[in-house]
This record gives C-alpha cells, structure tokens and sequence, in this order.
C-alpha cells in the first residue's frame, strides 16, 4: 500500500472525509458488505454471529453488574441479593449475565460441532481454529470465575475443588495451589483476583475473536460441501443475504434467552448456590455448572488424581492439534460415510459425559463415564486417523453452485452433479 | 483445614460411594400454588396469611436479614400496616451523639429484625443446630415452596428400625429424615384476620407462598415482562425470515 490519503468512494463528504483518513468504512463494506461468502450456509453457520451477540452481552450485563458487586467474602452474596433487590432491573442484569453464560456455551458448542462436522478445521483453516480453541478455553476460566463471585455454596466449594486439581502435580502442585489462592484456602484474595480476572478476561476474548475473524476473512468461510467456492456464481456478497439469514437465527436465540431468562432464571443453576459460602460445610455433592460436566465426568473417570487432570486438560488440548489428527482430505461429513457415523457417536457420547458428570460418583455412572471417555479419546486418537486412511469418500460434487441449483434448493444432488475425488 | 480439603477431594472425585450418603430419591407430594407455572402469581391473601405465620412462629428462630419491612408493600401491606409491623419490634441503632448505642422501635426502612445476635448464639438456643435464613431459602431448596410444605407437613414417627440422634426429629421429607427443628406448626397456634381455619396444611401452604414470593420479589414483573417479549420475538421472527425469504428469493 503506497502512503497518502486513501482514494474513498464513499459519496457523503463526512464519511469520506473519515474514510479516505481511516478507511473504516472501506473495510467494513469490503468484510461485512461485498464479503465474497459461499451461497449454501446452513443454519448451523449463524453460530458463529451468535457468539459474537452473547460475547457483546456478556461485557455489556457484567459492566452494569459489577458497579453494583462488593468483591468481599463478607459482602458478595448480600451484594448480589441487593442487585436482585434495590438495584432497577437488577434482577434483569443479573439474570441476563447468569443465563447469558449459559446461551454463551450452548452457542459456541454448536459452533464447534458445526465446524468439526464440516470439516472446517482443515487446512487451510487450522490457525483460525486453534484460536476458536483459544478462545473456548478463555470461556472456560471466564465462566468458571464468574460463578465464584455469587460467594454461593457451590462458588466456594466449586473454586476448591477446582483449583485443587493443580495440587495433583507432583512437586509443585501444592505451591501452585497455594498461589492461585493468595494464602492457604479459598479466601478473600482468592475471589478478589477472580473478580479482577474475570472482568479482564472477557477483553481478552475479544481480542482473540478479532484474530479469529481476521483469520476467517483471510481464507473466507468453510461451507456445508467442504468445497472451496470456484468463482463468483459460487458465492453471494455477505450482506444482504446473511445479515438477513443471521437476523432470523438471531431473533431464534433471543426467544430461547427470553424463556431462560424470563420464565426458568435458575434452572440451569444450583440451588445450593442460593446458600451462602460456609467453609465449615461440604455440600452433599458438588458439580460444577452444566457445561463444564463433560469435563468434570472425563476428570473423574480414573481412580488417579493426577490421570484424571492430565485427562481433563488432555481432552481439550486434543482439539489443538485436531486438524493433524484428521488427514482426511475431504472436509464435510456429508462425504464421508465412516466418519460421519462415529461423529454422530461422538455427539452422542457428549451427552453421556454431560449426563454422568452430573451423576455422583457411583456405579453406575462410573463404568459409563469410563466407557465414554474412552471413546472421546478414541476418536480422536484412532478412528480419525484410521479413517483417514482408510475410508473411501464419496464423489464430491463439481461446485457449490452446481450442487445447490442443480435440483432447485432440495437435497444435494451427490451422485448427480459429482466428480471422482482427488486425493489431495 | 488438611481434613476439610480431603474430604471435599473425595466427595468430588473419589470413585468410593462414600461421600454420598443418603442417595434416595425422595419424592415431593403433588401441591399446586399460585405461583406455579408460566403465568402464576402471588395469592396475595395467602402470602399475607404466610407473613403472619412467618411473624408469629418462625421468625422466633429465623432470620430473614436480606428484606426491610419496607418490602411488605409489594405483598399489599398498606403504609399504616407497615409501619406498625416494624414499630412492634425494637432494633439497635447508634453511636448517638454520646457514642452510645441505644433501642429504638422498627422503621419500614430497617431490615427484618434477627431473632439471635449471631450463629453462634443461635445455635446454643437451639440444642446446636443453626435455624438457616429464609431470604432466599425457596430458590436455596429444590423444589421450593413444594418443599417447604412438604417439610412443614412431613412430620412423623420415625419407622421401625430408624435410630434418631439425641434431640432429633423424623421428617419423611427431609434429606437423611433427620431435622433438628420439632414440629414447628400446631393446628390454630396463629388466628388468621380473615378466619381461614388455621390447619397445618393451611399454614404451611401460606408461609411457604410467603416464603417463595421473600426470595422471588420479581417473580411477577418478571413472568408479565417475559410474556411480552416472547410474544414481541415471535412477531419479530415472522417478520425476520419474511425478509430473508424475499432478499433470498432471486438466488434460487
């Protein structure tokens, strides 16, 4: 790019006043507006638009929360009642963020079954994947320290448990643990510098979202085929077509919200959380919130502390390395007979480990949980790189466009409009 | 503080059944109350009657530190009432000018009054079992107000067989059937104003409406502003795949 004002072509002189200074509005026609994007997304592809409405809602309840929250073991839970209470729509915020975690995790774990069934962690996508991954696990610690901060009985008994999970390390663990709490239990500093992690880590996600649709712009979206578009009768300019298709998801997750929020706030809670923190009393059974149980089942699926954590923090950092783990050339499932069915397995598998995870820790739930883990490994580590080798995908249709006008917006025409494949 | 980490380490993850004890399922009975469903509100008689229940019986041994009389007005207490309920009891107020402290009667501002001045006396009142708060007890128990007059009505002789500890009482209800509190409800111990016979189902169902509206103040604005909005998206959504439809209309 050579130096000097850019050339707009913008008409109103404000804009291009602005514009030919900073070429906002340049850039935000070129990714938003003209956006070359295949013309087949399903629904499955406003996910990730969602994720970015959740995230905007998130930062924006949790401001407005945290003007009113005393980070203090001996004020938090009083604070919190008082925002349900005295504060305006205090209750309405607070809800809103409570169940906004829980609409955030639904969303990105669709995203994220999206884009493993698709295939779209495939080259040449695999570094706007890992910074998704990236990006979930800052969720992760994000949500897991925003449920301390009520300084409920599941806040203080779930802040031990998990973070006693680094004591398992051997040598260090206990001096780890001891760090991470700011003295020798869960205390005052423990959710002090919660409280300050979890308002900064939100902004950090934000961050990495913008690598990670910077990322996505550079290689241009993965789609339902798994083909790369061909030319331009492949695709349709971003807006109007999907800010029209995502508004309509949109208002269908705002009606799920909406009832979560408005008609069942604790459903997805923990009654026990409604107890104030008393270190002198263990509840009966501790499970951490819904979306962490799949993990929560994965760490307590062996009788060694130390496997299970290096099982938990293993099942994630799978997802790091998956596009080396799946050699299959072919994206979508939608071409792949084999894979497709033990993904379908793996989905289901996903509920067992979220099911039993909420389950105490007795039989029968810890045979499934040990059996369903073992699965979760194994497609990872044996029957994605089996398949690789040795399942034969079918006929990849010629184009997005001959696929989807082919028979006029009905099902794929995949035998019809198909050519052999290529193996890359 | 070694013992208490074990313990919670095996509570959550040992493979031993051990931490959890008393696994049964305990069933609570079919019970309606006005607050069920997606358009149930507060029988406002009936959470009047479970204040007064709440007033006369159980604020003996618990708290509710998180709601002022001021609140009373939300469950149809007039000014006039309100004032009088919080001036029939004495609080502590103070430094004074002299930096004494000193009583004075209730104001509708002040927080409900507690009946012990902290855990540790409350406990030595009550044979050493803490009468938990009620300000948010409803949203704290599963079940809520079903549990609540569950609890309150599931008083009995223990079975045969059933060893109870020193100065504990059979509850049906209760997890591990072992309470502390005695049978907190007699047939009329409260004389209600409007002459509903005061049965222990009756009162249980009232205090344990007042008790569910206590944690839930927002529970009716919240369900009428819910109704609005789902309807509002429906509308909305209509409207949104209308668009979608007609932009996507020369595509195919």
């Amino acid at each position: 790019m050579s130096i000097g004002l850019h050339k707009s072509e913008f008409k109103n002189p404000v804009i291009r006043w602005v514009d030919s200074r900073l070429p906002l509005f340049t850039m935000m026609q070129k990714e938003y507006g003209t956006f070359p994007t295949p013309r087949n997304f399903n629904y499955f592809w406003n996910f990730g638009a969602l994720a970015m409405v959740s995230l905007m809602i998130m930062i924006l309840t949790g401001v407005f929360l945290s003007m009113n929250y005393t980070a203090h073991t001996g004020y938090a839970f009083d604070s919190v009642e008082r925002i349900m209470r005295d504060v305006n729509y205090g209750w309405l915020l607070r809800y809103v963020h409570a169940n906004g975690a829980s609409m955030f995790f639904i969303v990105v774990y669709i995203h994220i079954w999206r884009g493993m069934y698709y295939g779209s962690y495939k080259a040449p996508r695999e570094l706007l994947w890992m910074l998704g991954v990236v990006i979930f696990l800052l969720m992760m610690a994000t949500a897991f320290m925003g449920y301390v901060l009520p300084w409920g009985q599941m806040s203080f008994w779930g802040a031990t448990v998990i973070t006693n999970l680094f004591s398992a390390f051997p040598v260090v663990g206990s001096h780890i643990v001891t760090w991470l709490w700011g003295g020798f239990s869960v205390d005052n500093p423990t959710l002090n510098r919660f409280f300050s992690l979890h308002y900064l880590l939100p902004f950090v996600i934000a961050g990495v979202v913008f690598l990670h649709i910077a990322a996505l712009h550079i290689t241009g979206s993965n789609n339902p085929l798994g083909i790369d578009p061909k030319g331009p009768q492949d695709t349709i300019p971003f807006h109007p077509y999907y800010t029209s298709k995502d508004s309509v998801g949109l208002v269908v997750y705002f009606i799920v919200f909406a009832i979560l929020v408005f008609f069942m706030p604790n459903y997805l809670g923990h009654p026990d959380n409604y107890i104030p923190a008393n270190p002198m009393v263990t509840p009966t059974h501790i499970v951490p919130e819904w979306y962490f149980l799949p993990y929560y089942a994965i760490l307590r699926a062996v009788p060694d502390k130390l496997g299970g954590v290096l099982l938990m923090f293993g099942s994630i950092a799978l997802l790091f390395v998956l596009p080396w783990l799946d050699g299959s050339p072919v994206r979508s499932m939608r071409f792949r007979p084999l894979a497709r069915i033990a993904f379908a397995l793996f989905t289901l598998n996903f509920f067992v480990l979220l099911y039993v995870g909420g389950k105490p820790a007795e039989e029968p739930y810890v045979t499934i949980s040990r059996f369903a883990t073992a699965y979760y490994f194994a497609y990872f580590l044996v029957i994605l790189p089996l398949l690789a080798r040795l399942e034969r995908p079918l006929p990849l249709p010629e184009s997005i466009a001959r696929a989807v006008l082919g028979r006029g917006g009905g099902p794929i025409p995949m035998a019809a409009a198909a050519k052999p494949m290529e193996k890359a | 503080m070694r013992m208490l980490k074990s313990l919670v380490l095996l509570g959550a993850m040992a493979i031993a059944p051990a931490a959890y004890a008393a696994g049964e399922e305990i069933h609570l009975p079919e019970t309606r109350f006005s607050s069920d469903g997606i358009f149930g509100t507060f029988d406002r008689a009936s959470v009047q009657r479970g204040f007064q229940v709440y007033r006369e019986v159980c604020s003996n041994c618990h708290s509710m530190r998180l709601l002022s009389y001021r609140n009373l007005s939300e469950i149809g207490l007039t000014e006039e009432q309100i004032r009088a309920v919080a001036a029939d009891v004495q609080v502590q107020d103070g430094p004074n000018d002299e930096g004494q402290m000193f009583e004075r009667p209730g104001r509708p501002s002040d927080r409900f009054r507690r009946p012990f001045a902290n855990d540790a006396a409350a406990r030595t009142a009550n044979n050493g079992a803490l009468p938990p708060d009620f300000s948010v007890i409803a949203k704290a128990r599963e079940g809520g107000p079903h549990y609540i007059q569950a609890l309150l009505t599931g008083y009995e002789d223990p079975p045969a067989g059933f060893t109870l500890g020193d100065g504990m009482n059979y509850n049906r209800y209760f997890p591990g059937h072992q309470i502390a509190m005695a049978a907190p409800l007699n047939p009329d111990q409260v004389e209600y104003a409007d002459h509903t016979p005061a049965t222990v189902e009756q009162m249980s169902r009232d205090v344990a409406l007042f008790l569910h509206w206590a944690a839930e103040p927002e529970l009716e604005q919240r369900r009428q502003m819910g109704i609005k909005i789902v309807l509002f998206l429906g509308v909305l959504g209509v409207l949104a795949y209308g668009v979608k439809r007609r932009i996507w209309a020369d595509l195919h």
